[in-house]
């Protein structure tokens, strides 16, 4: 059975002379969550928005679930929620209200709606201003209706444009805690964003992409080994600035393939196989007694993070 | 944060047709005039006009007024009607498209399965509902006090509330328009009010003094109908007269016919709302 799917087919929008997104082939299917990362005015927002018929493409096709966005925007949306940019709601509505909007143009059955809305504002914690107008919300506050929103019709497919923007710690915690638990109710969830974090946190995939144009798509594991190598990376910081020759030394060590150094008491060292080569490397460090005082092995955040700015930058 | 249960079942929706999604979007639409100042304005504007008249009459029991209700109700009505449709038109439908651009509510309504033309026919219908109200609520006080003084109002007042009607839908399609050219609500707002309330009429009269044509093209002129057809007798469709003597210039009054007017009024509102449309239709988020 196939899943949901997204496809963009040679999908361009140009802007006057400026093209925003350059013949962009680009196919997710199944239920898991890919995040889509990219510089500002790299063209994710634009990809997003051609997707949910705001912009029209000036070529190339944009399919989900295999319907045509701009042939066919109801059936093509139908399964689809979305958040692109950071939508103001009509102010005078309260959230139940906006709501009930989106549940009537949603087709969502009148049995189900109060319970559904109920469950929704729940999720992003809003159902003590269940009955507030809007216009007097917070930016956050607003952004939270704005994800119910999204949620509201239980969609296999969302699309997500930096939702995190505009929350507090404990709104970016718990617009995670939604993607994981969406994640697991097999949904697609589409998601681009600034927080590399965020992506090396709740995606599986990763799709990047600079001057409209994509760099790389695949899962996180598989771009940043093609990108940074298989190589793991270890940051050490040490008691005393280090003298001349510690780089050289610290190269010498068996396994480990190059030394970046990030400041006077800190280096960063790329080293071969895997946990068991980690475990000898710091116990080499160790015996070379040169004043070790930290060791952190990289994160998957940190290799996603070398693996962007490679990307970005053309280092690659 | 509570997480949604991954053992949820789907909802058990089904996508109602465009008609339905019309209805919802205006549904919605007049909820937001009915909670905003500008509907409260508008009708304090209306009342206001309203009373203005009533306590006149009442306390000054003017003659010219009061010999008949084809003289009451071309002054009650006919003096203040074409006014209030513009400005409930323009209320509502002003920034009815221009305003999902300018105030980013769009990115709220746009992204579901909704068609863009449902978007538009519902705001449309939703701008007339609401000025539908504000003709009915003004003609009923205009009823009220005629038939107070004079009876039951003449037939002629029925046809120019019907004109007055489709007057307001020209002025919306027109407003509309305006409304998806500019990304600015204020902007469609001043420009439409500008339009109605002066431009027309010293365009219409500029073109009738200086070129000598009919202004058949001038929705003002076709508006009159509302007040022309509040009279004894139909004004000619041309006279000719020499105002300085005979010796002097002819000077030519032009005055549409019923079908003339109906058929201008009818045109701009189509012209308007269809144009509106495909300049709506063709616009991005950006």
């Amino acid at each position: 059975m196939t899943g949901p799917t997204l496809e963009a087919t040679n999908l361009t929008k140009q802007f006057g002379s400026f093209t925003a997104v350059h013949q962009l082939n680009l196919r997710v299917e199944g239920a898991k969550c890919v995040g889509f990362l990219g510089p500002n005015g790299a063209g994710k927002t634009t990809t997003l928005k051609m997707f949910t018929n705001f912009i029209h493409p000036t070529a190339g096709t944009a399919r989900i679930n295999g319907v045509d966005v701009m042939e066919d925007k109801r059936r093509a949306l139908e399964e689809c929620g979305s958040l692109i940019e950071t939508p103001e709601i009509y102010p005078a509505l309260t959230p139940r209200e906006a709501l009930s909007y989106i549940a009537d143009l949603r087709g969502i059955p009148s049995r189900d709606r109060t319970r559904r809305i109920k469950e929704v504002l729940d999720e992003v914690r809003m159902t003590e201003w269940i009955d507030a107008r809007t216009g007097k919300f917070s930016k956050g506050m607003k952004q939270r209706v704005n994800i119910a929103a999204a949620l509201l019709p239980d969609p296999q497919i969302l699309l997500l444009d930096e939702p995190s923007t505009g929350l507090d710690p404990r709104g970016v915690a718990e617009v995670r805690d939604i993607v994981l638990a969406l994640k697991r109710q097999q949904r697609l969830i589409f998601m681009s964003s600034h927080l590399l974090g965020e992506v090396s946190d709740m995606c599986d995939e990763v799709a990047m992409i600079d001057h409209g144009q994509l760099l790389a798509y695949d899962t996180i594991e598989n771009v940043t080994n093609r990108v940074v190598g298989e190589a793991d990376l270890v940051e050490i910081g040490l008691a005393a600035a280090a003298d001349g020759n510690l780089e050289a030394r610290l190269g010498a060590i068996p396994g480990v393939t190059l030394v970046t150094r990030t400041d006077a008491r800190k280096f960063t060292l790329r080293f071969r196989g895997g946990p068991a080569g980690q475990q000898k490397l710091l116990a080499d460090l160790v015996n070379a007694q040169i004043g070790l005082l930290s060791f952190t092995p990289a994160t998957s955040m940190a290799r996603l993070e070398d693996t962007y700015l490679k990307l970005i930058q053309g280092g690659y | 944060m509570a997480t949604a249960d991954a053992t949820a079942p789907h909802l058990d929706r089904s996508l109602p047709d465009s008609w339905t999604q019309i209805t919802r979007v205006a549904q919605y639409e007049l909820l937001n005039f009915a909670r905003s100042r500008r509907f409260i304005v508008l009708l304090g504007i209306t009342g206001a006009i309203a009373a203005l008249f009533t306590v006149l009459i009442a306390h000054y029991r003017p003659e010219s007024l009061l010999v008949g209700p084809i003289a009451f109700y071309g002054t009650f009505w006919g003096v203040a009607i074409a006014f209030l449709v513009d400005l409930a038109a323009v209320f509502f439908a002003g920034d009815a498209i221009s305003g999902e651009f300018q105030n980013k509510t769009g990115y709220f309504l746009f992204g579901n399965p909704v068609r863009r033309s449902s978007i538009y026919l519902g705001k449309a219908t939703a701008a007339f509902v609401a000025g539908l109200l504000v003709i009915l609520i003004y003609a009923a006080v205009a009823v009220g006090n005629g038939w107070y003084y004079l009876g039951p109002p003449p037939m002629v007042f029925l046809e120019s509330v019907a004109f007055s009607v489709l007057y307001l839908l020209s002025v919306i399609g027109v407003t509309l328009l305006f409304s998806s050219l500019f990304k600015s609500g204020a902007m469609s707002i001043l420009v439409s009010l500008l339009l109605f309330l002066f431009a027309f009429a010293v365009i219409e009269d500029v073109i009738v003094a200086l070129v000598h044509i009919e202004p058949w093209f001038m929705i003002t002129y076709g508006s009159a109908i509302i007040t022309n057809v509040i009279n004894a007798s139909y004004p000619a469709h041309i006279v000719h007269s020499h105002p300085f003597g005979l010796a002097g210039p002819v000077t030519t009054t032009y005055t549409a016919t019923i079908p003339e007017g109906v058929a201008i009024m009818l045109t701009y509102a189509i012209v308007g709302a269809v144009l509106g449309y495909l300049l709506f239709r063709r616009q991005d988020f950006t």
